[in-house]
């Protein structure tokens, strides 16, 4: 059997619905929904290198590239907030950020 | 693919900007710890009045190699946006003293930011559009936090980068779709592409993917659920900034990819657009009557008011992107002017949020509560108020393209909000006076009766708003 765009495309979208069921269904722990947010993002990066490979199209790849670099950054800012909000609150579980309602 | 394709003077404002806040952060840093705030602050809102004459006289065009246009309706918003974060910037420094989060940093943030925000609406390619979008959002989610001594605040900015990062993927992978179905990343390439009126399935599943991230940058129904929370738990000068400046930019990048890249296949996505607009109309006006917290109430409306705007991108026509337009601009005067209010809602020196804590505002400033009245009155769309014209151009454009439902639902949410508007006045004017409040500052003093004189002499002088959104619309479909 051949693989083929199908393929990649199953993949990416399998771990986008993990990344987001990751984020949804996890009660515990702050770290785990980064992770899940991280997850979707390099789904979304599967799909374009498979979409830039199969076009024969550069511009999908230089998109990864951007891609990558802002999540980077993103996961060092979310995980700075995440510090202070620890320092403050002495929990990270997802069921105690619960100041505001309504 | 000469250096005269990257076309820089297009860009320049853009440019100026982030070249004045990297100056501004080397200045902060050299000039020791926190010395430097009121220095950077006014700073930052010199480097955005330069930009505004910057932006109001640039030459436009497109600029590298098509990721970036610098076209009138760009520019219309850009204006708006540089206004409010201006202003955000005024409004926050006596209360960032006060209230010790006086660190140069936070100017320097809401700088970066607005950059973000104009490159956002100057996007004509999804890569120049999600860079826009991160640099925006990320300096934002920092804001939100900026009091990091605080629970609320650093809870809201968590609450912030979690749901602001889920949209962030969901757009990108919608984008993801889109570019893997129509083989190109470029607005003008796709608008070409889609001419013919079909989109392919792939591409109709990453516009509502796109949609769906987008829906929570402007926190439109059913993705407005981190609203309230961060709007009540960030500072309030941080709120104000944010009920403006984003909002703007986000419903400005909304509308270019709407009408741009897609503008062909309006009837694939206006009933996406009708059934969140409707959804936001309704989820700001009812789930506003219950909220004591004025914070969290100004984010109901905000959300409500969202609804109203999109009723105009849901028309898909020139005159709806006017009436968008012109909402935008006049949401952007009664935001600031409600939140200058607000923070003058402070009591032996300690802020107040909550709408009992106005009662009696008619007795002991009898001033503040008229312009308060007039604000609430225009926000509830009450003729001849700026607010109920900005309300009357998108309901007639809705109604003009044969949505009438739509225009009658927004008819009837719009009443329902006036109560919560009203009570605000009822409050003021009818119950017992509770004590005083602190002097205001003259900043307050000025903005509120900017932008109360802005809402009453619309009614006589609409043209400069009306003809300059008009223009801008006009760039937007005449490529």
């Amino acid at each position: 059997m051949e693989i083929g765009l199908a393929h990649y495309l199953t993949v990416a979208a399998i771990l986008f619905t993990l990344g987001i069921f990751g984020i949804f269904m996890n009660r515990k722990n702050v770290i785990i929904i980064m992770m899940s947010i991280e997850l979707m993002l390099l789904a979304v990066n599967i799909n374009f290198v498979a979409f830039s490979s199969f076009l024969g199209d550069l511009v999908g790849q230089v998109f990864t590239i951007f891609v990558l670099t802002v999540a980077a950054a993103e996961a060092a800012i979310g995980l700075a907030i995440l510090v202070v909000y620890f320092r403050n609150r002495g929990t990270i579980a997802v069921e105690d950020i619960n100041m505001m309602k309504g | 693919m000469g250096v005269s394709m990257l076309n820089l003077g297009a860009a320049l404002p853009e440019i100026f900007m982030a070249v004045s806040a990297l100056a501004l952060l080397m200045l902060g840093v050299f000039a020791g710890k926190d010395k430097a705030f009121r220095t950077v602050s006014w700073l930052a809102v010199a480097a955005q009045i330069i930009t505004v004459i910057l932006v109001v006289t640039g030459e436009g065009g497109p600029a590298f190699f098509g990721q970036f246009t610098a076209d009138a309706f760009a520019q219309f918003c850009k204006v708006m946006i540089l206004i409010g974060s201006s202003v955000g910037i005024i409004m926050s420094m006596k209360f960032a003293e006060r209230e010790n989060m006086a660190r140069f940093e936070f100017p320097i943030l809401i700088t970066l930011a607005t950059v973000g925000m104009m490159a956002m609406v100057s996007a004509s390619d999804m890569m120049s559009l999600y860079l826009g979008l991160e640099l925006q959002s990320l300096a934002l989610y920092v804001v939100a936090a900026i009091r990091r001594d605080t629970i609320r605040s650093t809870e809201s900015g968590l609450k912030y980068f979690i749901l602001g990062s889920i949209a962030s993927g969901m757009l990108l992978y919608g984008m993801s779709m889109v570019y893997g179905f129509t083989g190109t990343t470029n607005f003008a390439v796709l608008a070409d592409t889609l001419t013919g009126g079909d989109l392919p399935v792939g591409a109709m599943v990453g516009l509502a993917f796109m949609f769906a991230g987008l829906c929570f940058k402007i926190s439109a129904v059913p993705f407005h659920m981190w609203t309230p929370d961060v709007y009540e738990g960030a500072p309030t000068p941080v709120t104000a900034f944010f009920a403006v400046a984003p909002k703007i930019a986000g419903l400005a990048l909304f509308v270019r990819v709407a009408i741009g890249p897609f503008g062909s296949v309006v009837a694939d996505w206006q009933q996406i657009i009708v059934l969140i607009s409707i959804l936001s109309m309704l989820v700001g006006s009812f789930a506003a009557l219950r909220q004591e917290n004025i914070k969290r109430l100004m984010a109901y409306s905000s959300i409500g008011h969202v609804g109203f705007a999109l009723v105009g991108l849901a028309a898909g026509t020139e005159e709806g992107v006017t009436g968008v337009l012109v909402y935008l601009g006049i949401y952007l005067v009664m935001n600031l002017g409600t939140f200058a209010v607000i923070l003058c809602m402070r009591r032996n020196d300690r802020m107040n949020e909550e709408i009992t804590d106005l009662a009696g505002l008619a007795k002991t400033k009898p001033l503040m509560a008229a312009i308060t009245a007039i604000l609430m009155f225009s926000m509830a769309g009450i003729p001849p108020l700026a607010g109920f014209f900005g309300k009357f151009y998108v309901f007639k454009a809705a109604v003009d393209a044969g949505l009438v439902t739509l225009a009658v639902i927004g008819l009837v949410t719009s009443v329902v909000s006036a109560y919560y508007y009203l009570r605000i006045i009822k409050v003021m004017y009818f119950d017992e006076p509770v004590e005083g409040f602190d002097r205001n500052g003259t900043e307050m003093n000025v903005i509120m009766a900017v932008a109360t004189i802005a809402i009453l002499a619309f009614v006589f002088f609409p043209n400069p708003l009306m003809d300059s959104a008009a223009i801008a619309a006009a760039s937007l479909f005449g490529q």
